[in-house]
């Protein structure tokens, strides 16, 4: 009963809509307005136009202003202030050509709007004016684009070889992280070897991959220089680390790399927000099917002790430590090697944790 | 004179009777097959405006109970047996995005804006009787229409329609077990791909072709309208970087069907390995992006060449800089072509590779902005008539000058770490390339709706549309920055599982009510050109007084355009206003002998060569005539 009752009306109001057309063409015949140049609607479309310019620039200045803190993340690498930087000096240039463009392309047709006495400019070239808007925008991205070169080659250039290093690996739906553990070498992996258990495919007949560890979370130092190596398992991702203003895509059977110096932990980070459930996150930005929107592993960024801390409990919780039946893949001369790293001897505990500061 | 001999023939070929069959469905004309890729072009445009309605919803309205969606989506809404209330499928929220980008992109801006005004103007803007092979010209309709039909149909799907987005990157699109739409979804779009690769190529040569040879007396490069040198240079990119797509798909689908490893390596999904190894996923975004990003150029150029006709039809002056606008046009042709790996800084590409195409891209910026700076230039001192033609010139000129700037951002390859992949790239090319060339397509339309259709369309109702539209397209996609710059991911079904991206509901509500009210405004449209098509007042020979040769031919010009010779063309198209002269404009074919008042001094020398070169066409006329 409803929808008849909304068909009715819309049906109505079409045809009132159609009669009002009829009524407004046949009235501008009869006028003789459709055969004029200078007609009102000239008037109102220019005036419309300024209108526009002048609401929308209020608008977009309103916005920008007052919610500046809804829209701008707080930033938390080092190079993200750099980028950040360059992103706000492109803002300030664009802005200016934006504001200066607009206001001319609007309120031209507003000053120029067709009247009967008046005859247009007959003004086909100038060569000295083409010239001068040719080479000063050239300037003008010629240097926003040497600063954008120098930032760029620094936040792609190698990691040090000091830098903390862990993978990150993406799959449908979710990322999951890996560290060297007590060795600090990241251990052979093997796409073939992957299964609902060894899901990173570690090769555990490298020594290396025996005290690797998974943890639930990332945890990185503050102020030091931390080498993301990114891989995907099965179609693309991208690791997206919005505070640190990092991105890389994670590609299946070609490993990549980002690194950068987080600045700020997680607990400043909280007192700075005011918000104490705040956590750094990583996201995906590639669409990788269903759960594209739901892939997501936290980021804790913690002073040197704290980390270390972690890092030492983490190394008691290896892979192998974990998964205790995956013991039989470890080749038989390194099966002793693997108890040693699982650490259930004390000493053995305290020597791998010597070992792990002095790879640190 | 060959040419003549071959005109006089083609008059006398075309004057038995046409039938339905061969007037309006298997037409060569040019004029009716440009009819037949807008209408078909406005009705995808309305589907895939439709589609993004549907995530538009889902993006504002996150808590919404959808099953009233039920009737028209059938499975993909899901209905929660314990409430009873209706979600978007996941899935299918990523087919309706891909959907909505590949229809818009492929079958709304490249044939619904080349196809129509590429095969409608070119022909009658040189003054020629048709286009080279109208045989070719009419393949390249229906190998549009045999795609459409098997786009459409992949819709239909119970898998559901690709769904990896409008990009398709592998292994997302290669792998079947992924996500449904890999499926038969993802072979019909690779299918339908291939046969729109066929019908732009048939199409794209035969514009250069008639660019180059069917140019009627007089008609030399330096006098063509920009709306031909537009379509001619867009043909051109068309021709040379559509192929690439077509082997970026052929690859594809040899991965997909038959267990080569161009894309694939070091796979397991579905519980097991795949054998596949050595493989590239970024070979694959490499050759799409070589067509991706001259397409962007295949969609704007003719909306940019439009405008320069609109506005200085309707600002009553020349254009700015004709030389200039050229010369940005071949600029951004060849550019195009060598900053394709832009949209690749952050997919581990080699870095130094990054570096050379941030420094390519931003070049592309310069002819770019000299395109903008010659548009203001001329409304400058204009006398300038708001059709609603011109409304959208000037709308696209903004929208292109919003757009353009933010491409700076994302150009630079440092600051598109950030920006990648967030709706500041959906804002970004949602104007400069979306909107921009729909303004373009929509100014076209406008303006040429009289020589299509020997009506006006409805002047009022074409305010209200721009009016809507303009304030729309800038409620919808500005507000995008801002959420982007806030890092919101794109193709994101929701936001709440990020505490990062748990803001802006209330501003991604505001854009999804803004799509909803722009979209619900093209109907204003559609009425008005389905209406003025049966309804509208009889055009007059010339509405815009226009200098361009299509306005020489009849009202209701028939098969061959001119029923007697084709003019001859004896200056620019743009001797608009000029002083001395007592009309505002001075058409194309009228001789510089006819006006001595207004001659400039190198034209008045003209007039001398004028003669003779009558005097020796007669000659030859008539030496035609007795052989």
């Amino acid at each position: 009963m409803n929808t008849a009752i909304i068909a009715i009306g819309v049906v109505l109001l079409l045809v009132i809509l159609l009669t009002l057309f009829r009524i407004s063409r046949l009235i501008t015949v009869v006028s003789g307005s459709d055969k004029k140049r200078e007609t009102p609607a000239n008037n109102t479309n220019a005036i419309l136009l300024v209108l526009f310019l002048i609401l929308g620039m209020g608008a977009t200045f309103w916005y920008s202003y007052n919610y500046f803190g809804d829209y701008t993340l707080p930033v938390a690498s080092e190079h993200g202030e750099e980028t950040d930087r360059l992103f706000w000096i492109t803002m300030a240039v664009t802005g200016f050509v934006f504001v200066v463009t607009s206001i001319l392309l609007l309120v031209f047709p507003y000053m120029y709007r067709f009247r009967e006495d008046r005859k247009a400019h007959f003004y086909p070239h100038n060569n000295k004016l083409e010239l001068i808007w040719t080479v000063i925008p050239a300037i003008v991205l010629a240097t926003l684009i040497f600063s954008g070169l120098k930032t760029w080659t620094d936040i792609t250039s190698k990691p040090s070889a000091d830098a903390v290093e862990l993978e990150i690996m993406g799959y449908q739906f979710a990322w999951k992280a890996r560290y060297p553990g007590a060795d600090g070498v990241l251990g052979a992996y093997d796409y073939q070897k992957i299964d609902a258990i060894n899901e990173f495919g570690l090769d555990l007949t490298d020594q290396a991959s025996l005290d690797d560890f998974i943890p639930a979370e990332i945890h990185i130092p503050v102020g030091e220089e931390v080498n993301f190596k990114i891989r995907a398992r099965d179609v693309l991702h991208s690791v997206f680390a919005p505070h640190f203003r990092l991105k890389m895509d994670a590609v299946p059977g070609m490993p990549t790399s980002f690194k950068f110096t987080p600045t700020k932990t997680t607990e400043e980070m909280r007192t700075e927000l005011g918000d104490p459930e705040f956590n750094y996150e990583i996201a995906c930005t590639e669409v990788c099917g269903r759960g594209h929107f739901s892939m997501k592993i936290l980021v804790v960024v913690e002073d040197r002790a704290s980390y270390e801390e972690w890092y030492a409990a983490q190394t008691e919780k290896t892979f192998l430590d974990l998964n205790p039946g995956m013991m039989e893949e470890v080749p038989e001369n390194l099966r002793e090697v693997a108890l040693m790293s699982s650490g259930v001897e004390p000493e053995e505990v305290s020597e791998s944790d010597v070992e792990l500061n002095s790879s640190l | 004179m060959a040419m003549a001999h071959d005109h006089a023939h083609d008059d006398h070929h075309h004057e038995h009777k046409e039938t339905f069959w061969t007037k309006y469905i298997f037409s060569q004309d040019h004029k009716m097959i440009a009819k037949q890729f807008l209408i078909t072009g406005i009705i995808w445009a309305f589907f895939g405006g439709l589609l993004s309605i549907f995530f538009r919803l889902q993006l504002g309205f996150p808590e919404m109970d959808m099953s009233w969606l039920k009737p028209i989506l059938g499975r993909w809404i899901v209905i929660d047996a314990a409430t009873g209330t209706g979600t978007l499928d996941p899935e299918f929220y990523l087919a309706l995005v891909t959907m909505h980008g590949t229809i818009m992109v492929f079958f709304v801006l490249t044939a619904g804006l080349s196809g129509t005004f590429s095969n409608f103007l070119i022909p009658l803007q040189i003054g020629a009787r048709d286009m080279a092979s109208g045989f070719m010209n009419m393949l390249s309709y229906w190998f549009f229409f045999a795609s459409s039909v098997v786009m459409f149909s992949s819709l239909f799907l119970e898998t559901g329609p690709a769904a990896g987005g409008w990009v398709v990157y592998p292994p997302l699109s290669a792998l079947p077990q992924a996500i449904k739409g890999s499926q038969m979804g993802m072979s019909m779009w690779l299918i339908s791909m291939v046969l729109f690769i066929a019908s732009t190529l048939l199409g794209g040569i035969n514009y250069i072709a008639t660019v180059i040879n069917m140019r009627t007396k007089g008609m030399s490069f330096s006098k063509l309208p920009l709306t031909v040198w537009a379509f001619f240079l867009t043909a051109v990119i068309g021709l040379l970087s559509f192929p690439v797509l077509v082997a970026a798909a052929l690859l594809l689908v040899f991965d997909r069907s038959f267990g080569t490893s161009f894309y694939l390596s070091e796979i397991y999904i579905g519980n097991e390995a795949l054998p596949n190894v050595g493989g590239s996923p970024i070979l694959y975004q490499h050759l799409f992006w070589f067509l991706g990003h001259p397409e962007v150029y295949i969609v704007l150029l003719p909306a940019l060449g439009i405008t320069s006709e609109v506005i200085a039809t309707n600002s009553r002056k020349p254009i700015f800089g004709y030389r200039a606008m050229i010369g940005s046009m071949l600029g951004i042709a060849f550019l195009s072509f060598i900053v394709w790996a832009h949209h690749m800084f952050v997919t581990g590409m080699n870095p130094f590779l990054g570096s050379v195409f941030m420094l390519l891209t931003l070049i592309i910026a310069v002819p770019s902005a000299i395109k903008a700076f010659n548009y203001i230039t001329t409304l400058w001192r204009g006398n300038i008539v708001f059709t609603p033609a011109t409304l959208f010139s000037i709308g696209l000129v903004s929208l292109f000058i919003s757009g353009g700037l933010t491409g700076i951002f994302l150009g630079n390859s440092a600051i598109d770490i950030q920006l990648h992949d967030t709706y500041f790239v959906v804002a970004h090319f949602h104007l400069v390339m979306g909107s921009a060339s729909f303004f373009g397509m929509m100014a076209g339309v406008y303006h040429w709706f009289p020589k299509m259709f020997g009506r006006m369309m409805d002047n009022r109702l074409g305010y209200i549309h721009f009016w809507f539209t303009f304030v729309g397209v800038y409620l919808v996609f500005f507000p995008m920055h801002y959420i982007g710059i806030a890092g919101f991911p794109r193709r994101y079904y929701s936001w709440t599982s990020f505490d990062a991206f748990s803001g802006f509901t209330d501003l991604n509500m505001f854009v999804s009510i803004a799509a909803i009210i722009t979209f619900s405004a093209q109907l204003v449209f559609a009425f008005n050109f389905f209406y003025s098509i049966f309804r509208g007042r009889k055009a007059p020979a010339n509405p815009w007084r226009s200098n361009t040769l299509e306005w020489t031919t009849p009202v209701n010009p028939g098969h061959g355009n001119w029923p007697g010779e084709i003019p001859t063309v004896y200056r620019w198209p743009y001797d608009y206003s000029k002083p001395g002269a007592e009309e505002d404009f001075i058409p194309q074919h009228i001789p510089f002998s006819q006006t001595p008042e207004s001659n400039l001094p190198h034209e008045q020398e003209l007039v001398k060569y004028e003669e003779v070169n009558a005097a020796s066409a007669n000659e030859i006329e008539v030496s035609d005539q007795n052989a």
